[in-house]
């Protein structure tokens, strides 16, 4: 299963080696032309059947937040960073591959036995944790791992409750997803399907591709915030799971596109598929980096709910997926048709 | 020239961040004597080329270093004559406090940084450290004598000599990134008795230290095959983690992490390995806070690699690095440069 | 009061009235181009809406810019009771939103109250809420939408020589550049006119119309704030001593020959400035100098009093001053 195999391999920003090549392999027979550019973008290209020269864009970013190993402390035990924004709450007592052989490890804490009282209800920050390997010494574990390994975690994917899916990297491997399936439809325009690397450590890799491609319009899918649990308020929530894919209005990387932004949303309403909006406007995503680019490029963005998301284990809804999918899809088929209003700049 | 006697002239030159016009004019004299084509740009970059043997095949290597300094500016001059004053680039302000400055007006000040005098504070007061604001500079003339000589907007260095510590210690204002600076007037030198095919674009750059500013435009302008920037490094001291920091003395770090091509750090470490350079590792999570950063998304993408020189007391002006590791940092670069002459650029760096 | 006569004063007032929110910039943009069309030889409005306007010439190629938009708020979400809750667009301070008047784009006008809270500190822009005078979500929803973006309220009062208003961020400039265009003459350059979009997200509009026309020199006209309230913040900028000629801010460090022009050409035409030196805050002049290989870049700023309020105050004196000194800088031969 395509979303299986995206979130279980591993890619944190600066080492998506393993899901790059997952993405190549699924995509190499579906476009006319592929290719990895200077900091790991992989950029693939159809060629349109009627307007060549009409070139559109899709977007998702191949990285997942993780942690990268800092330094092997004389008991063989290992200091660790995070790579991109991760709480470092959800990190006590969890499960870890380290490196390209995958070597597993824990990040365990005191027991809560040995803990003084006050100890109890202080978050430990991510200096004071590290990776258990189960070596002795420094030496054993210098065997093994290096300073600069990437460091992800150990999710599997799993499908519960009523059609939910539990797994790591959600953000964004759910929009890779997306883009791989709107690569087995033809179209009239030249489409470019960008995977890109660094979007959690800065936006990086869409600034550079979004330059190389410069197309007429973009769209970014994503893996967005969703926090309809207890404790937040209505207002609070930014996307309801289960009610549709959510369209991004503004955030503090970029405001979308008008037209798109109403576009999107409209098919939903007009068609009877199910359609929210994105209600808090903190955070960024490719958006930000490509509508700046050059002359300027009309950019929205079209997100997946997900609760916990940064976190190993991450929720999304299956009929959210399948209705953006669908309102992708019809999207892209008005772009056939109609001269998008000041499509051409 | 030696290089600590070439450091000694770079530290003590003034150059904030701006205004780097006297660091500019040194740097750019010695630049000359070994590159072939030497230019300043629109924001006052110095760009140096030296051209490679293999002219038919073009391939670009830009080296960056900032020749900027972080300083002061003059904000205010109040009735009494004393200059208030603002950060340039990211002064630590505890450090200020009772400093001797220089302020380049239309001639150099002499002046001093004091504040409310301890018997005058109240008790709280004294435990916190002095703000910017509550500091001002003591330059010993009216308001009126002040405007003739200064006006607002007027750049601050603070007054120090580079010193020569025991071992080979310096210690001087602005070693960042006038460390850097050296390396690469090392990595010149070395340059001239080794052949390379790569055209070298040499580039001191300005404004990193308020936002890579410099480092932005002129790689759009080079647009290089590869960039790699040399900076300081935190340098250890008994207070800091091993995890933040690097050694002075053990040569110069090799960065790695996400501004960093895979590649271009394997390929550092080797030559390090095979040339008995000692190296350390320098991991950084997502931004390296160097020109790196700017190089490496300039246009469609440029694979970057950092080297950091080990500097203790960083944004002090009591700055501390090691004159061996400046050294070994320069030939490492132009070892490095020099082992790219037979490799095929778009295999070795291909993802 | 000679210099604002009637006709300058509508003008004025029509661009502070226009809603113009950052992203919303199309109402503003359409005013200033009828304004302007007869008297350049190009117009054209880019991808992102900048408006961009172009005097041909036969020198250099500089770049004038002034932004368009003015901050606001967008709303988020309308509660079951028809209340709004709403996000900042651009540098919005929770303390002097509440209780303030805002007003959507279709007229409707609601008024900012806060939750009831137990300490004072508490207060952010989450705790606030909209209220439009409607009784049920139902109700609201006929009037207003989600992602619907409303302005402050605060009407143009003139008061002797000085007038303050809301927006005056930043079209005071857009103001500024409109009589520059009408009243310049002898072409030694290539002039573009630029109105951009979205500063106050973050110098966005600046960015790509930079890239496009990729200027020899940039100027952006701005807002900045003085030092001369009570128990101000030092900052030897005041109200009526003059335009200022920005020597750096958070985003720019001005260059230094453009800057020292500025003060030649000033000094040369006998026109007062002052020299601005701010700590916090940007302008389009950030974006412009970073632009490709670099762009010598310089600003001037209208000293304005509580900047980012529904009362910016401006020196009609400095106002007409600035004029004057940007037509002389700009009618020289630039090399």
């Amino acid at each position: 299963m395509l979303l299986k195999k995206l979130t279980e391999a591993i890619g944190v920003s600066g080492g998506e080696h393993e899901v790059r090549s997952v993405i190549v392999k699924e995509i190499t027979d579906k476009v006319d032309h592929m290719y990895i550019d200077k900091i790991g973008n992989i950029i693939a290209y159809k060629k349109g059947n009627k307007n060549p020269n009409k070139r559109v864009m899709l977007s998702a970013h191949m990285d997942e937040v993780g942690l990268i190993v800092v330094n092997i402390e004389d008991s063989g035990l290992i200091k660790f960073k995070s790579v991109g924004g991760i709480d470092p709450r959800v990190l006590l007592s969890k499960i870890v591959y380290i490196g390209e052989n995958f070597i597993s490890g824990v990040i365990g804490t005191k027991a809560i036995h040995l803990q003084e009282i006050e100890e109890r209800k202080k978050a430990l920050k991510i200096k004071d944790l590290y990776i258990d390997i189960g070596t002795s010494n420094k030496e054993e574990t210098e065997n093994l791992i290096n300073i600069g390994d990437y460091i992800a975690f150990n999710s599997k994917y799993i499908e519960f409750g009523n059609n939910l899916i539990k797994a790591k990297a959600l953000d964004d491997r759910v929009g890779c997803a997306i883009l791989i399936e709107m690569l087995d439809k033809e179209y009239d325009f030249s489409l470019y399907t960008i995977f890109t690397v660094q979007e959690e450590v800065g936006l990086r890799g869409a600034k550079v591709a979004a330059f190389h491609v410069n197309p007429d319009i973009a769209l970014v899918v994503e893996g967005t915030t969703c926090s309809d649990v207890p404790g937040t308020e209505s207002h609070e929530y930014a996307t309801r799971l289960g009610e549709g894919p959510a369209i991004s209005i503004m955030d503090a990387a970029s405001y979308s596109d008008k037209d798109i932004a109403k576009t999107l949303y409209q098919i939903g309403i007009d068609n009877n598929i199910p359609v929210q909006y994105k209600k808090t406007t903190f955070g960024g995503n490719d958006s930000g980096a490509i509508h700046l680019t050059k002359e300027g490029i009309r950019t929205g963005a079209i997100s997946i709910p997900c609760r916990y998301i940064h976190s190993p284990s991450s929720v999304m809804n299956k009929n959210d997926y399948y209705n953006c999918i669908k309102i992708i899809n019809l999207f892209l088929e008005k772009i056939e048709g109609e001269d998008f209003h000041g499509f051409h700049g | 020239m030696l290089i600590e006697n070439i450091l000694e002239k770079l530290s003590n030159v003034s150059g904030v961040s701006g205004s780097e016009i006297k660091a500019s004019s040194l740097i750019d004299e010695i630049f000359k004597k070994t590159c072939d084509k030497v230019k300043i740009d629109a924001l006052g970059n110095i760009i140096a080329l030296k051209s490679g043997n293999n002219r038919t095949n073009n391939r670009k290597i830009m080296i960056a270093a900032h020749m900027d300094e972080i300083g002061l500016m003059v904000k205010n001059i109040d009735k009494s004559g004393f200059l208030q004053f603002i950060n340039v680039g990211g002064i630590d302000e505890r450090t200020l406090l009772a400093q001797e400055v220089i302020v380049h007006g239309k001639n150099d000040i002499f002046g001093i940084i004091g504040a409310k005098p301890p018997h005058l504070q109240k008790k709280e007061e004294q435990n916190k450290s002095t703000r910017m604001e509550d500091l001002y500079i003591d330059i010993g003339l009216s308001e009126k004598d002040a405007r003739k000589q200064i006006s607002i907007g007027d750049f601050i260095t603070i007054n120090r000599s580079f010193t020569y510590l025991k071992g080979k210690s310096v210690s001087g204002k602005a070693l960042d990134n006038r460390a850097g600076i050296a390396a690469i007037i090392q990595c010149m030198k070395e340059l001239k008795y080794i052949k390379h095919y790569l055209d070298v674009y040499f580039v001191a750059t300005v404004q990193e230290e308020v936002g890579l500013r410099g480092a932005t435009t002129s790689s759009f302008n080079i647009i290089p095959d590869i960039g790699i920037a040399i900076d300081v490094g935190h340098g250890r001291t008994p207070d800091l983690a091993k995890e933040d920091t690097i050694e002075l003395g053990k040569g110069p770090a090799i960065a790695l992490g996400a501004n960093i091509h895979p590649k271009i750090y394997k390929r550092l470490v080797d030559i390090a390995k095979e040339y008995n350079i000692p190296y350390q590792i320098e991991v950084n999570p997502s931004s390296s806070g160097t020109d790196a950063w700017a190089i490496q998304v300039t246009q469609s993408g440029v694979p970057t690699g950092l080297l950091s020189i080990p500097l203790r007391y960083m944004h002090t002006s009591v700055e501390l690095a090691n004159i061996n590791d400046i050294k070994l940092t320069g030939r490492l670069l132009a070892l490095f440069i020099a082992s790219i002459n037979d490799t095929d650029l778009e295999e070795w760096l291909c993802y | 009061m000679d210099f604002m006569d009637n006709d300058k004063v509508l003008l004025l007032d029509k661009l502070l009235n226009t809603f113009g929110p950052s992203g919303n910039e199309e109402d503003v943009s359409k005013i200033i181009e009828k304004e302007i069309e007869s008297h350049v030889d190009e117009i054209h409005r880019d991808a992102m809406g900048n408006l961009i306007a172009f005097k041909k010439g036969k020198g250099k190629k500089i770049m004038i810019s002034a932004h368009m938009d003015e901050i606001g708020l967008i709303i988020t979400h309308i509660d079951q009771n028809g209340f709004l809750r709403f996000s900042n667009i651009g540098g919005v301070s929770h303390s002097l939103s509440n209780g303030q008047r805002v007003q959507f784009k279709n007229g409707t006008i609601g008024f900012i109250s806060n939750e009831h809270l137990d300490e004072k500190e508490d207060l952010k822009l989450e705790k606030l809420f909209i209220d439009i005078g409607v009784s049920n979500k139902e109700e609201a929803e006929n009037k207003v939408s989600i992602g619907d973006v409303v302005s402050f309220y605060g009407p143009l009062v003139i008061n002797n020589n000085r007038g303050f208003s809301k927006a005056m961020d930043n079209r005071i400039s857009c103001f500024v550049l409109i009589e520059i265009i009408k009243r310049i003459k002898n072409n030694n350059n290539n002039i573009y006119f630029v109105f951009t979009v979205q500063e106050e997200l973050g110098i966005r509009g600046a960015k790509t119309s930079a890239y496009r026309i990729n200027p020899d020199l940039g100027i952006a006209v701005d807002v900045t704030k003085t030092g001369d309230t009570p128990k101000a913040q030092l900052m030897e900028v005041s109200l009526g001593n003059g335009p200022a000629i920005k020597i750096l801010d958070a985003s720019i460090i001005c260059h230094p020959k453009v800057k020292e022009l500025l003060i030649s050409t000033a000094i040369e035409f006998n026109i007062p400035y002052q020299l601005e030196v701010l700590e916090k805050g940007g302008t389009d002049a950030g974006a412009i100098h970073l632009t490709r290989d670099g762009i010598p870049t310089g600003a001037v700023s209208i000293p304005t009093r509580y900047i980012h309020s529904p009362g910016e105050m401006v020196d009609f004196e400095d106002v007409k001053n600035a004029i004057q000194l940007l037509i002389k800088f700009l009618e020289k031969e630039i090399n």
